[in-house]
């Protein structure tokens, strides 16, 4: 068979499907390269295809795959012991983390109650988080009573925030 | 004040003088917190941990938390003292047993306990007598308010107060009720009180907390969530909703107990009382046992002879460390079976 493109011989074939029709290409090896078939490394190492395969289907990032850059636990290490190494896990883990904090906490997944005041030191300005706490209460409060018009509200007014911070 | 300073009374979780005393044993609120910038203990170097438990220990103590405040150093500390702790419910078990730099700090009469490098860096307890939650509310959130205003916890506007389990996330609060349920126990009905809690999404454990036996018919009731749900909130469904269910499954019990089988409840009192004068050899759990049937008997006014401060005071007095600390000596096995004997037959006859 010859190449589409050129009449050296095709040693490339591939068949496309394009909006439930099928498209046969032959192409030989240099015409291949031109194209966006040739962006397909022919020999992807096994290891980079097995970690691509896990990662794709555990619903974790590259990033969150490699552990957390402060204190080096990795999810699977956390998995075992139930314990995180340092506070940046958290935020870090954030995806892997929602489904078990809702499973452990009737559903909760953010925090409501107290505050602290940071007098000690950091300076996260404070009435931002009170007012977060207050929101979320009010949130909670919305759902509860199905008043799901306050209720986006309040959530856009949280997300406002929450980014702010 | 010294370590030896507390074997001599009941300390407040016994005293049996709150709200609702005679179910009621005590009221227990923690907090956990831990300083923002190190990190948590399981991955906390040696040095650092070593680091964090002075810092910590300068600020409790310059804090001025309470009148008195005495600090333990846990690393130094002999198993019995230890033990005496964990009997004294001021350290939890794993806290006893660890290893390292740790420590706890012990103010207010007992009734304020902050344990230092446990889990999270800090655990502050607050522990009342009788149905006290509210107090201890209140006791335990200016305490943290204290020690935030030196120390930098690690907070975030969504998960809260951040803890090495996640299943302490956000208000880091576990509230435990020690309840005493002998009618429930003794009328099968035991599994009530299984299912109230199951339906609130509560913990039920024993006299030491996790993993221990319901040891003397002693029931700790402790909430598991602690995010998305504010510290009134969990609070207030003990105090309206849980607690009160029990009281009155417990109370009814005693009831039907008291006019339909008021002998066997007799016999049940009178034995343990009788076994508890005379024998010779009392093992631990079984003189829990045995006094739990009194303290019923007591309560219901069916033993008028005997005081129930006397009988609160036995439950601890006559535990392996508390033993052995009053008794000037270390005791084991049979000897300590022995002195304890000794020790409840002098004290319920009259001594």
């Amino acid at each position: 068979m010859k190449c589409d493109k050129c009449n050296k011989p095709a040693t490339i074939h591939l068949t496309e499907v394009f909006a439930g029709k099928r498209v046969e290409k032959h192409l030989c090896e240099q015409c291949a390269a031109e194209t966006e078939v040739g962006a397909i490394k022919p020999h992807t190492p096994i290891n980079e295809l097995l970690t691509n395969f896990v990662l794709a289907h555990s619903g974790m990032s590259k990033e969150t795959a490699a552990g957390c850059p402060q204190c080096g636990i990795g999810w699977a290490e956390f998995r075992q012991t139930g314990l995180f190494g340092c506070e940046h896990d958290y935020p870090f883990f954030d995806k892997e983390l929602t489904p078990l904090l809702q499973r452990a906490h009737e559903g909760g997944t953010h925090h409501l109650g107290k505050v602290p005041t940071r007098r000690g030191g950091s300076n996260v300005p404070v009435k931002r988080q009170v007012d977060l706490a207050r929101l979320r209460k009010g949130l909670a409060r919305a759902v509860e009573a199905e008043d799901y018009e306050r209720a986006a509200k309040l959530r856009d007014q949280i997300r406002t925030a929450e980014g702010a911070a | 004040m010294k370590l030896s300073d507390l074997t001599s009374q009941a300390g407040e979780w016994l005293r049996g003088s709150g709200p609702m005393s005679d179910i009621v044993i005590s009221s227990r609120i923690r907090l956990a917190r831990n300083v923002s910038g190190f990190r948590f203990l399981s991955k906390c170097t040696r040095h650092d941990r070593q680091s964090l438990e002075h810092k910590i220990r300068d600020t409790i103590l310059s804090a001025q938390l309470s009148l008195k405040t005495l600090y333990v150093d846990l690393e130094a500390a002999p198993e019995i003292d230890r033990q005496l702790l964990v009997e004294r419910h001021l350290i939890s078990r794993p806290h006893k047993d660890a290893e390292g730099a740790r420590g706890v700090a012990v103010g207010e009469n007992e009734t304020l306990a902050i344990m230092v490098n446990e889990e999270d860096h800090l655990r502050i307890q607050v522990l009342r007598s009788g149905l006290q939650l509210e107090e201890a509310w209140e006791q335990i959130n200016a305490v943290d308010d204290q020690l935030e205003a030196v120390l930098d916890f690690a907070f975030h506007p969504r998960f809260g107060y951040m803890t090495a389990c996640p299943t302490n996330v956000g208000t880091g609060i576990r509230v435990s009720v020690m309840l005493h349920l002998p009618g429930l126990k003794l009328a099968g009905e035991i599994e009530k009180v299984f299912r109230a809690a199951k339906d609130m999404r509560l913990a039920v454990r024993g006299l030491y907390g996790e993993g221990t036996e319901a040891t003397g018919d002693f029931y700790q009731i402790s909430n598991q969530t602690t995010l998305g749900r504010s510290e009134d909130d969990i609070i207030s469904d003990f105090k309206h909703t849980v607690i009160p269910k029990i009281i009155e499954y417990e109370n009814q019990a005693r009831k039907v107990l008291a006019a339909d089988r008021s002998t066997a409840l007799d016999d049940k009192v009178c034995r343990a009382l009788g076994v508890l004068r005379s024998a010779r050899l009392l093992a631990p759990d079984e003189t829990l046992a045995l006094l739990s049937h009194v303290r019923l008997g007591v309560n219901l006014q069916r033993v008028k002879e005997l005081d129930i401060n006397k009988v609160n005071e036995l439950f601890l007095l006559t535990q392996e460390a508390h033993l052995q600390k009053i008794l000037g000596k270390k005791l084991d096995g049979e000897s300590q079976n022995a002195a304890r004997a000794d020790f409840v037959r002098h004290r319920l006859n009259g001594g």
